[in-house]
């Protein structure tokens, strides 16, 4: 029986007097993975800092595996990993440093051999003692991408992880989402990219002017489609 | 345990960055000795007046500098989104609080101790042992309510004009404490209130309410 890991509903949000989200209902299963398409300022971000505690929702609830993101914000934040659509890593410490910070904060058990298998999975083990102000735009979001993974979370929300990042990035970030979803995590994401929206999920939303206005199932829908409503929604 | 862990790891991450950078201890140091070189040549110090004006020398220096780092102690993280990053993670809002609050009197205590020989040779003045406990009341609740409102001028735009306008009102009853405690340890029989009993009541009230409100200044 599938478990509803993340059920949004009625959940509004207002930045001072313009609403930004007027309703946003949602459900993601354990395991699936969704994408989540919007224009620009279509409130997609804010959705994902409500996920992350970083925002509070106005109105409605939003529940991630049965915890409240607003009463239960700690316990949340244990099990959701976040990745922006900037690196947000300290410049002077070396990517080694930043995952140990980062593994302390969230009071990960043996710090540094999770760290070192990160960086390697992300191809960043030569770089390890190099602070991060030599890293390129690309290699800081590997490394964003590996702080995001090194407390093993359950829900993966990532804000248009694919920015910045070269064929090879591109791939890896594919590889690392798709190992997730093998292992049973669920994973939200946005992007502006329709074949990555189509080749990393299995269900696509489109969110607009702050309401969702279409949600399918990938296998149910072609690249034409999706632009199609894109643009309708858009009109 | 946790709590103890993530507080000192916050302060290791800051004192790392500042010593990889520089920049606010330098600025710090640097305006520190120069409010002390410009006050000795403002005024006309005499042997009769000294007790007066050199404690509110030494005090206006520590203040001003220690401002300026503390101007700097959330707002670099919030430029950067750094802040964000580090509320995603669940630790303690009271740690961060923490740990912000001993990386300024670290900072400043460094300050303290470069500017305070060039005060004593400046302004002719002994350095006494009794300066000690003074300094570090005094600077504590500067830092307290500093570390606090810093977070609060940090998500606002005119942060460098704000942080000084809500923080000077404030360190007002701790300033003129150390100022006055300062000017007693330079005249030979001091008959004044209880300036220290003052500036131990100032930093438990003001560092007890600043853990307590933190949490509702950093949010959103």
């Amino acid at each position: 029986m599938s478990h509803l890991y993340l059920e949004i509903t009625k959940l509004k949000k207002n930045y001072g007097l313009k609403p930004v989200l007027r309703g946003v209902n949602l459900a993601i299963e354990q395991g699936q993975r969704m994408a989540l398409l919007g224009a620009n300022g279509a409130g997609k971000t804010t959705l994902l800092r409500i996920l992350a505690g970083l925002a509070e929702p106005d109105g409605g609830q939003v529940y991630i595996d049965g915890l409240d993101v607003v009463h239960d914000a700690q316990q949340v934040r244990r099990l959701v990993g976040f990745v922006a659509h900037q690196p947000y890593l300290y410049d002077n410490l070396t990517a080694l440093e930043n995952l140990l910070f980062f593994g302390r904060m969230y009071a990960v058990k043996q710090r540094k051999e999770r760290a070192t298998m990160l960086l390697e999975r992300v191809g960043l083990l030569k770089r390890a003692h190099e602070r991060v102000s030599v890293l390129s735009r690309g290699q800081a979001q590997r490394l964003a991408l590996a702080r995001a993974l090194l407390h093993s979370p359950r829900l993966l929300v990532l804000d248009e992880p694919d920015t910045g990042l070269d064929e090879e990035g591109i791939a890896l970030l594919e590889a690392i989402l798709n190992e997730h979803a093998q292992d049973g995590g669920t994973l939200l994401f946005t992007t502006h990219q329709f074949e990555h929206a189509l080749q990393w999920s299995d269900h696509i939303a489109l969110l607009s002017g702050g309401r969702m206005a279409y949600t399918r199932e990938t296998r149910d829908v072609e690249a034409g489609s999706v632009r199609q409503a894109y643009q309708e929604v858009l009109r | 345990m946790i709590f103890l862990e993530q507080t000192l790891a916050i302060l290791w991450k800051d004192i790392r960055c500042e010593l990889r950078s520089k920049q606010t201890w330098m600025g710090m140091g640097m305006f520190a000795l120069l409010v002390l070189v410009i006050f000795n040549f403002a005024f006309d110090l005499r042997v009769d007046n000294k007790a007066a004006i050199a404690p509110g020398a030494l005090w206006v220096a520590f203040v001003f500098a220690s401002l300026l780092g503390l101007g700097r102690t959330i707002t670099a993280e919030r430029e950067k989104g750094l802040m964000d990053r580090l509320l995603l993670c669940p630790v303690d809002r009271k740690a961060i609080y923490l740990a912000k609050l001993l990386g300024n009197l670290l900072f400043i205590g460094v300050v303290e101790v470069v500017a305070l020989p060039v005060f004593a040779g400046l302004f002719d003045v002994p350095l006494f042992g009794a300066l000690l406990p003074i300094v570090l009341l005094g600077t504590l609740g500067v830092a307290a309510i500093g570390t606090l409102f810093s977070a609060m001028a940090a998500a606002t735009q005119a942060r460098e004009l704000l942080l000084p306008v809500l923080v000077f009102p404030l360190i007002v009853p701790v300033v003129i404490s150390a100022v006055r405690a300062t000017g007693d340890l330079m005249v030979a029989a001091p008959n004044q209130p209880p300036w220290l009993g003052l500036m131990v009541a100032f930093d438990v009230i003001f560092l007890s309410a600043s853990m307590l409100t933190f949490e509702f200044v950093i949010k959103e």
